[in-house]
């Protein structure tokens, strides 16, 4: 049994696509078995939604008049300063971005209650926003101060883009010591209180699709509530880690870097975070859909929460000293009960990522199938597989090396 | 049934012994999930109080009289449902269970309002202030 991308797509368009979610498949398969279920559906659809710091959006504000060189000079939306280093009116706002003036870590733990994420959040929700911008002057571009409202429906280009989303399974974190820790992955209380976990589980995309067979550049893929791409891999994709007899990953490993129009997109699947103690950042909503090429894709797309294992890491050590130890292995099933053993410990279980917000979106991507308002896509490059060597390195810290002199 | 409510002090009573007499000259069962004092501010002590065989009624009129301003529990604590992303951070920190699952199957957050004790722990792993504790 094989299908192309180009026999399903006539599927969609005729209105005869079999297309299920990342979670229905599992019944579907129980019930006929894989070589029948892979003859039977097209599409699995998958779906995430949680924070992903590396994520930011460009935007083409519109000439001033007079003309103003942004570029080089400083810019902030509602306070927030976005990179100006571009040409005029270009500008570039990171999910982490704070207020100059936010008060940060100096009364511990710090509040950081607005940031880039929110403006993003704001944006697409039509909120005006303050745009301030201050600049040097030149002959051509001869305007210094700006300070004006403006929302996303007044602005040129408004483009997501996130350099690092979906990590293909994460750390799920604990704290060993003796005083609450407040990190990205969530406020974690002494002593193996609590364990903080982040993946969609089996909804995952890059967990059904774990060789990146059918994910690429160019896959059209759910962003945000519009339809968005995947650029390539994503910053610190790590594909060469050790793996379960399934092909999955024990710890992060593959990531995407995606983009899309932001006028397209909602705040119901763009979320602000503020993370007590650490600071901004943005939820993002994301879903791929999954070929069924053949029954190895829909083997893959089977994946349950009880196949996917994360490593349990110590926050207040082994993290933050960038040590690769590991105190236990864990099940995303077992995440999902409320309660998992560390070294014969029993330690309550919260998640970052929203489940019940991926299965949304792997429902949303599978309606928009189902009414032929999306079509799938071949990638055009595939990503750095498993075994292609590409990895994911610390920087190492050294003197100024010696100018190579040319003879 | 033990009744979950905030008592408010204003500054002038925060050295009396308003506990002790809903105790001893009442016979109420009181039992203190939380307080916040500090001199020359208004106090808060969230309590459970069971009446007991005790004398209810006069108890709240003491309190009344006395200048305590008594508010039940329940219109304190606010879940914003719809800020919440049901990303389940909050479970794990909830004393109570206050915040908990209401279906492993979808992974979906329900507020049990009659468990909070208004610990305010939730507030503090909320990345989304779905969560709000109105307090004057």
């Amino acid at each position: 049994m094989s299908r192309t991308i180009a026999e399903i797509n006539e599927k969609i368009k005729a209105g005869r696509a079999v297309v299920v979610t990342a979670e229905e498949i599992l019944a579907v398969v129980k019930e006929k078995g894989l070589k029948r279920a892979a003859a039977e559906v097209d599409v699995v659809t998958t779906g995430t939604f949680a924070p992903m710091c590396s994520s930011g959006a460009y935007f083409n504000l519109g000439h001033t008049q007079p003309r103003m060189k942004i570029g080089g000079g400083r810019v902030t939306l509602n306070n927030v300063p976005a990179y100006a280093g571009f040409a005029a009116v270009d500008i570039f706002l990171g999910a982490t971005a704070i207020p100059d003036d936010d008060p940060r870590n100096k009364i511990f733990p710090g509040e950081f209650p607005y940031g880039g994420g929110h403006v993003i959040e704001d944006l697409v929700a039509g909120k005006d926003v303050r745009l301030t911008a201050s600049a040097y002057g030149t002959d051509c571009y001869p305007r210094r101060t700006l300070d004006t409202w403006i929302r996303l429906a007044d602005m040129n280009e408004t483009v997501l883009f996130n350099m690092r989303n979906a990590y293909q399974n994460y750390n799920v974190a604990v704290n060993l010591s003796d005083r609450v820790l407040y990190t990205y992955m969530g406020v974690l209380q002494p002593r193996l209180r609590n364990a903080n976990y982040c993946t969609a589980g089996q909804l995952s995309p890059l967990l059904n699709d774990p060789f990146y067979r059918t994910i690429g550049t160019g896959t059209r893929i759910f962003l945000g509530g519009g339809v968005g791409y995947v650029v390539s891999q994503g910053t610190q994709h790590n594909p060469g880690v050790r793996r379960t007899e399934r092909g999955l990953p024990r710890g992060g490993a593959g990531t995407l870097a995606v983009t899309g129009d932001l006028k397209q997109m909602s705040p119901r699947w763009l979320r602000g975070a503020s993370f007590k103690g650490y600071g901004v950042t943005l939820a993002v909503g994301l879903g791929i859909p999954i070929p069924i090429l053949d029954e190895e894709m829909l083997f893959y797309t089977a994946v349950s929460d009880a196949d996917i294992v994360a490593p349990v890491v110590d926050y207040s050590e082994s993290y933050p000293h960038g040590k690769a130890e590991i105190l236990a292995e864990v099940t995303v099933a077992e995440l999902k009960t409320g309660e998992i053993s560390v070294t014969g410990r029993k330690v309550a279980t919260s998640g970052l990522s929203s489940y019940a917000r991926a299965r949304e979106i792997a429902k949303l991507l599978q309606e928009w199938i189902l009414a032929g308002k999306f079509l799938l896509t071949e990638p055009v490059a595939p990503l750095p597989e498993a075994e292609s060597g590409y990895t994911f390195k610390p920087l190492k810290e050294r003197g100024r090396a010696a100018s190579r002199k040319s003879k | 049934m033990p009744r979950k409510m905030v008592l408010n002090f204003p500054p002038h009573l925060i050295d009396q012994p308003i506990t002790y007499r809903l105790v001893k000259d009442f016979g109420l069962v009181v039992n203190i999930l939380r307080a916040r004092i500090t001199p020359r501010e208004w106090g808060r002590l969230v309590v459970e109080l069971s009446e007991d065989g005790g004398r209810w009624q006069e108890a709240m009129q003491f309190l009344q009289e006395a200048g305590v301003r008594i508010e039940p529990l329940a219109q304190e604590v606010l879940w914003h449902e719809e800020r919440c992303i049901h990303c389940t951070a909050c479970v794990a920190s909830c004393p109570t269970k206050a915040l908990d699952l209401a279906d492993r199957g979808t992974m979906t957050v329900a507020f049990d309002r009659e468990r909070c004790i208004a610990c305010e722990i939730c507030l503090k792993v909320c990345p989304y202030q779905a969560m709000e504790i109105r307090f004057d």
